[in-house]
């Protein structure tokens, strides 16, 4: 009987390959999305993703997966486990990144020609606010609690805090030149924000609002000017935070506990955007220029893979089975 | 004024988290047009707007950041002749005007120096000039156009790098053309190409494009261009832009063409979309109505230079500004890809060049196998001990 329902699983395994994880990649020039299984890391599917597809995320259920079509000027929504495209939300022109609140609603996306971030009810499909912010929008991050959603703005180099009940920017920080990235840690005792130009990484402490700490990043025989942070992700037990340096073609490697970078990840070129699978067991690094994926073992900091998918790959997100 | 309290009330709202006095930073843009020869092309006819359309971007950019500041960004616009043109500096800097852009030629823009002494700092962001940056620098003149030997030595290291190593050099009859050649031969000097052979084209008024006129330059430039020295690659030396366009294709032998046209070096182009480019470029195409020019980036530049200081200065006073934009600190970002800051010995602005080919950036100088002690980007133009200017020395 035991045998009976091995086979039984296999079978059905087989009829449904999607009970793997699944990685969702947008690939900009492509305009399409490639999806990698998360265990094999085999191509799996390609979908159109509208045009130039950059910003992507998923439902906190998995169910659907989230694209900022820029040169639609939309979010383009996909059923996760069909592929089948659903009703697009409005986005404001030129979405490039955004976040969803933890809850899964509403969706907050940065206008990058048009200094606003745009907040979407995801179920009514309604445009909430229009919150103006810097020049460039473009980093998303949202605390823990949902409380605070973060906007980078790329010309205007600053951190902008958004209260999500009043829409209002309640602080704003000055950081390094052409910020990119906000990332919480997982408890929320600090957030991350990375600075493309500046070649730093920003660690404030939320409560205060102000710079505690700065990351800065050498590698021998690298130009420091190569060295352009940009993804930021950290691990939800807080050990490890990671960052991609763009042209470096390097993931750094950083300690929570020190914010001393510990390693550097040799990946593919012009690495852009990070995610990790579910259970925080892969990095998956996103290389605009190799038009590839490489594949990040987390605990022993080892590259072991790396996949071609789309032309220009440019954001991914896992989603859990 | 009721305008500007009603900026100052928005800059309050909008400024949680950085506590700040509230102030208003006057900034203009003064283009002095001269009457020119028009250039061959009528796609390279200069817009109303030349120049005073990038102050408009870069001037928004700063007063959008400077909501969340507590500062107001204002720029005055002024079209002037080369016989007005001090008047009119003097009662910019008269009403409250301390940071001026100059789109000028370089007899024009060392007068407006001259004129402003201590009272202004001005931002060239046309006159190409090497004599700016060296033997007629001035303290009060920063540089946001590239020298002609910033411009050369970018197109320089990558025909080394293409190991076309010789040049058969044509330049135009006027004095700024020879300059301009001046500049390539430096540059020649410099990286270790050998000039073979350099020809004068002199300008007699004659054959355009228009009516017929293609038709002889059909026939003149093969002639004009026959029995050179064996070359790699002609590099043609014309600041104006009045004949460089005939050569590709006209010349006798098959040889690329370089310089002023063909393979150009230029501090921006309108298909730049590396490095966040594209966002400037939609910004500004929305805003002018019309792909971006050199000259607009180049006052963008200066204007964002402004705004930087601003920014991290926290302040609006004239003195403080101006040291942080001429200090080390000023870390431009401009869509280079690496962050930009004033020359401290000559003003001048150190950015890498594009080399651009019609519809596309073909590379980008400082080509990365020239490695400099201080910044790759020093590898372009006058460093500091070649450089006649006595600023820092």
């Amino acid at each position: 009987m035991a045998r009976f329902s091995a086979l039984l699983a296999c079978s059905l395994l087989g009829a449904t390959p999607a009970l793997a994880d699944r990685v969702f990649v947008s690939n900009e020039k492509g305009n399409d999305i490639t999806v990698l299984d998360g265990t094999t890391f085999e191509v799996i599917h390609t979908f159109n993703g509208g045009q130039r597809p950059r910003g992507i995320t998923a439902s906190p259920d998995g169910k659907v997966i989230y694209v900022c079509a820029s040169d639609d000027n939309l979010v383009r929504v996909f059923d996760a486990h069909t592929y089948e495209e659903l009703p697009s939300l409005p986005s404001g022109p030129d979405p490039e990144l955004f976040v969803l609140h933890p809850s899964g609603n509403p969706l907050y996306i940065a206008n990058e020609d048009d200094n606003i971030v745009t907040v979407v009810d995801v179920e009514t499909r309604q445009v909430l606010a229009e919150v103006p912010v810097g020049v460039e929008p473009e980093g998303m991050g949202v605390s823990p609690d949902g409380k605070i959603v973060i906007n980078t703005s790329e010309t205007t180099n600053m951190a902008h805090f958004i209260d999500t009940e009043t829409f209002e920017i309640v602080q704003n920080v000055l950081v390094d030149q052409r910020p990119r990235f906000a990332q919480f840690m997982a408890d929320g005792s600090a957030l991350l924000v990375s600075s493309e130009i500046g070649g730093t990484v920003s660690v404030i402490d939320p409560a205060t609002a102000q710079v505690t700490h700065k990351i800065e990043f050498e590698v021998p025989g690298v130009l420091p000017e190569a060295l352009q942070p940009v993804g930021v992700r950290a691990t939800q037990d807080g050990s490890k935070v990671f960052v991609a340096l763009g042209p470096a073609n390097r993931v750094a490697v950083i300690d929570p506990a020190t914010w001393e970078v510990t390693d550097y990840l040799l990946v593919g070129q012009r690495v852009w955007q990070l995610a990790f699978s579910p259970d925080d067991k892969y990095l998956f690094t996103t290389n605009g220029n190799s038009n590839d994926v490489s594949v990040i073992d987390v605990a022993t900091n080892e590259v072991i893979k790396s996949v071609q998918v789309g032309q220009q790959p440019w954001g991914v997100v896992v989603v859990a089975e | 004024m009721r305008l500007i309290w009603t900026a100052l009330c928005g800059a309050a709202a909008f400024a949680p988290g950085l506590a700040l006095a509230q102030s208003e930073i006057r900034a203009a843009v003064l283009r002095v047009d001269v009457q020119q020869v028009a250039p061959v092309s009528r796609l390279d006819l200069p817009p109303e707007d030349l120049g005073i359309a990038g102050g408009r971007v870069g001037t928004a950019d700063n007063a959008t950041t400077g909501q969340f500041m507590g500062q107001s960004f204002t720029t005055a616009e002024v079209i002037a002749t080369p016989e007005t043109a001090v008047a009119e500096l003097q009662k910019l800097i008269e009403g409250g005007t301390h940071f001026i852009v100059t789109l000028a030629d370089a007899a024009t823009t060392l007068q407006l120096a001259d004129a402003a002494g201590d009272t202004a700092l001005l931002f060239n962001a046309r006159a190409t000039e090497d004599r700016l940056r060296n033997e007629d620098c001035r303290a009060n003149l920063l540089h946001t156009a590239a020298s002609d030997a910033q411009l050369t030595d970018a197109l320089a290291q990558f025909l080394m790098w293409k190991k076309w190593d010789e040049w058969f050099l044509v330049e135009g009859s006027r004095p700024e053309d020879t300059a301009l050649a001046d500049a390539y031969r430096r540059a020649a000097a410099k990286f270790g190409a050998e000039i073979t052979e350099s020809r004068v084209f002199e300008d007699t008024g004659g054959a355009r494009s228009t009516d017929s006129g293609h038709v002889q330059i059909q026939a003149q430039i093969p002639v004009f261009t026959q029995r050179a020295e064996d070359h790699d690659v002609v590099v043609a030396a014309d600041a104006t832009g009045w004949f460089a366009a005939y050569l590709p294709y006209h010349t006798w032998e098959a040889r690329p063409v370089a310089g002023s046209a063909g393979l150009r070096p230029q501090t921006w182009h309108p298909a730049s979309e590396a490095w966040g480019g594209t966002q400037f470029q939609s910004r500004f195409e929305k805003s002018a109505g019309r792909p971006a020019r050199e000259e607009d980036y180049q006052v963008w530049e200066a204007m964002r230079a402004l705004g930087e200081a601003a920014t991290r200065s926290q302040s609006g006073e004239f003195a403080t500004l101006a040291a942080y934009i001429r200090g080390p600190e000023l870390k431009l970002a401009a869509y280079k890809g690496q962050d930009l800051s004033f020359r401290d010995w000559d003003g001048q602005l150190r950015q890498p060049i594009l080399l651009t080919s019609g519809p596309i950036t073909t590379s980008v100088s400082p080509q990365a196998e020239y490695l400099h002690q201080v910044t790759q980007l020093d590898t372009l133009g006058h460093d500091r001990a070649e450089s006649k200017c006595m600023l820092t020395k």
